[in-house]
């Protein structure tokens, strides 16, 4: 893709196709795509579009409860109240959770950006939750914050409270469990976007007399914005496709039946993959529309050379 | 939001307001009162690190205490939890196999991963943007939304239970990770250097052994550690098709704590997950030394102390 090359094609096309056609990207290197596209295509495009086709092959039974046709899962979907509350569970524990994370990381991620002696092993531990995963953490909660556990007890033992609080089998406990998972993630994602706008804008918004009130609103927010909604919705996506903890540490029958679990009951207990890929394609849906809201407001952001990259 | 940047009066006000605290500093000082914003964060800090220490301490002492009920600390201390678990739950097997999958999984979507990325990070071509979008779809929608229909067609192809299948559903995930994570490696490359060995007479393929393998090596072992890290801890996509044979680590525990009839001893999932706690801790050491986490998505600059 030589000037030279790209000037003798155009004044006469009596260069070889191969030529002409790897002018415009198409060359023996694009054989390298092939098979993660073969992959991508195998493993993710076609069990994706078998799960659409599998929608509209709903069970005998779920035809006759819910009529409807081919459109019966669907129908069994949105009015079935057990299975449609799901989806407001799902969002009021996902939407709180991935708020706090994103709006708690950004002062600790302010305040941690100066160079302060122990910096390293400070980020090394925010990290350390990674080590434990949603199984061990919904262990340790359990033990912890449990009636017996040394929360309770110490707050007990200290006289500020009577009965031991129930921290967890509940929509807290599984709150816990994804600020405990979900911080760290947040806090690394916005210390490395913060990282990335230049510290000499804000050096010389001071010079003209910006208050540190007017350099945080006026300079390094509208910067950071577009990372902090990329950060939110990796954060929400996390928190939204909760599985396990809201099994372990939640009540799995009430304030925390999530999607993910709708789903997999309907998969692994009822054996109906075709209600299952419904619950499941309708979960990302969900997830989805939340997402484009996002991705639509950060558009409106700005996007420039410095900063909020992403 | 730091405290010298409170204390310190904005140059055009005027001398009214350098009444604040501490503002009669010398520079360089700090006033050793810190501000209402410090305490916050740091409150928070400690918050979480309460929780976190928590966690981890009284899943380490239940392993190991025996018996423990309503008391501060059990009365004895044992580590027989560890050999009961070791021998009930069949853990070399259980570990066995965690490790294989991991290894065939980060084996393989480095393999397939890394062409596809260096084809994304040079250049252009028509119907890039439905491949990058096909690559991205994975790490954006619920593992749940695609793991369901690809369980079901891993149990129609009679794969199921299979550890094949185990390594086939946690590639989904990796290799667009991979991609996603060499992408701004390859790009920091300059091309200059394999024109000139591809002027030299190298094909693609000695370009590729000689000329990129080598320099992409740093970034080659972060996406591996990355996807090895997350490999091991992945549940949801492991538990829809794994059986008794092809359980990893986090969903032997998972059945364990779940199992049916008030389930498994405490202590002994407690031993189990201290042991997963520990492959992860080292392998995530072992990834630090290699790579700063902060550095994947934009170069960290220091912020100036002035």
């Amino acid at each position: 893709m030589t000037a030279t090359t790209l000037t003798s094609s155009r004044a006469k096309s009596s260069a070889s196709l191969s030529h002409r056609l790897a002018e415009r990207g198409i060359s023996a290197r694009l054989l390298l795509l092939v098979p993660a596209l073969v992959f991508a295509i195998g493993l993710f495009v076609y069990p994706f579009l078998y799960g659409l086709g599998l929608t509209f092959q709903p069970l005998p039974a779920t035809q006759a409860q819910w009529g409807g046709g081919l459109f019966a899962n669907y129908l069994a979907f949105f009015r079935d109240a057990f299975t449609f509350d799901s989806v407001w569970i799902t969002m009021r524990l996902a939407l709180p959770v991935a708020l706090f994370n994103v709006l708690i990381s950004i002062p600790i991620a302010f305040k941690l950006r100066n160079k302060f002696r122990g910096k390293r092993t400070l980020q090394a531990l925010l990290v350390l939750p990674i080590t434990l995963g949603t199984v061990l953490t919904a262990q340790g909660l359990l033990i912890f914050a449990g009636r017996q556990g040394w929360l309770n007890r110490f707050l007990i033992d200290s006289g500020i409270i009577d009965q031991p609080l129930q921290l967890v089998n509940n929509y807290l406990g599984v709150m816990f469990s994804l600020i405990i998972s979900g911080f760290p993630f947040a806090y690394l994602l916005i210390s490395s976007y913060l990282s990335g706008i230049d510290p000499s804008l804000e050096a010389a918004a001071r010079t003209l007399g910006a208050n540190w009130k007017q350099r945080f609103l006026r300079v390094t927010l509208p910067l950071l914005a577009p990372g902090i909604a990329t950060t939110f919705i990796l954060t929400f996506v996390l928190a939204f496709s909760v599985f396990p903890s809201a099994r372990l540490v939640g009540d799995a029958s009430g304030e925390t039946r999530v999607l993910a679990l709708m789903a997999y009951r309907s998969f692994g207990e009822q054996l109906d993959y075709a209600m299952a890929s419904t619950i499941a394609i309708m979960m990302g849906m969900v997830e989805l529309i939340v997402v484009a809201i996002v991705l639509l407001g950060r558009s409106l952001l700005y996007k420039g050379s410095t900063g909020g990259k992403g | 939001m730091s405290n010298t940047t409170l204390t310190r009066p904005a140059p055009v006000t005027g001398p009214s307001k350098t009444a604040k605290a501490g503002s009669r500093l010398p520079p360089g000082e700090r006033s050793l009162v810190a501000s209402p914003g410090t305490w916050f964060v740091w409150a928070g800090i400690a918050a979480f690190f309460i929780f976190l220490f928590g966690i981890v301490l009284s899943v380490l002492v239940d392993s190991l205490g025996k018996p423990w009920f309503n008391t501060w600390l059990p009365e004895n201390f044992t580590t027989s939890w560890y050999q009961q678990a070791w021998t009930r739950f069949n853990l070399t097997h259980i570990m066995g196999v965690t490790l294989l999958v991991a290894f065939s999984v980060v084996i393989i979507s480095v393999v397939i991963g890394v062409p596809a990325a260096y084809v994304l990070a040079r250049g252009s071509f028509p119907g890039k943007n439905v491949v990058m979008l096909l690559f991205l779809l994975p790490i954006l929608i619920p593992p749940i939304t695609y793991g369901i229909p690809l369980a079901t067609v891993m149990y129609n192809f009679g794969l199921g239970r299979t550890i094949l299948a185990v390594i086939l559903v946690n590639l989904v995930p990796s290799v667009p990770f991979v991609i996603i994570t060499m992408t701004p490696f390859i790009e920091q490359i300059n091309p200059a250097i394999e024109n000139a060995a591809r002027m030299c007479g190298a094909n693609m393929r000695r370009v590729f052994t000689k000329i990129l393998a080598p320099l992409l090596i740093p970034g080659i072992l972060a996406a591996s550690i990355l996807v090895l890290v997350r490999t091991v801890g992945m549940f949801d996509l492991t538990f829809l098709v794994s059986g008794p044979n092809s359980d990893t680590l986090v969903v032997a525990i998972y059945r364990a704590m779940t199992a049916a009839g008030g389930g498994e001893s405490r202590q002994l999932i407690s031993a189990m997950g201290v042991l997963y706690t520990a492959m992860m801790l080292i392998i995530l050491i072992i990834a630090l030394r290699f790579i700063n986490p902060t550095q994947l998505v934009a170069q960290v600059k220091e912020a100036r102390e002035d």
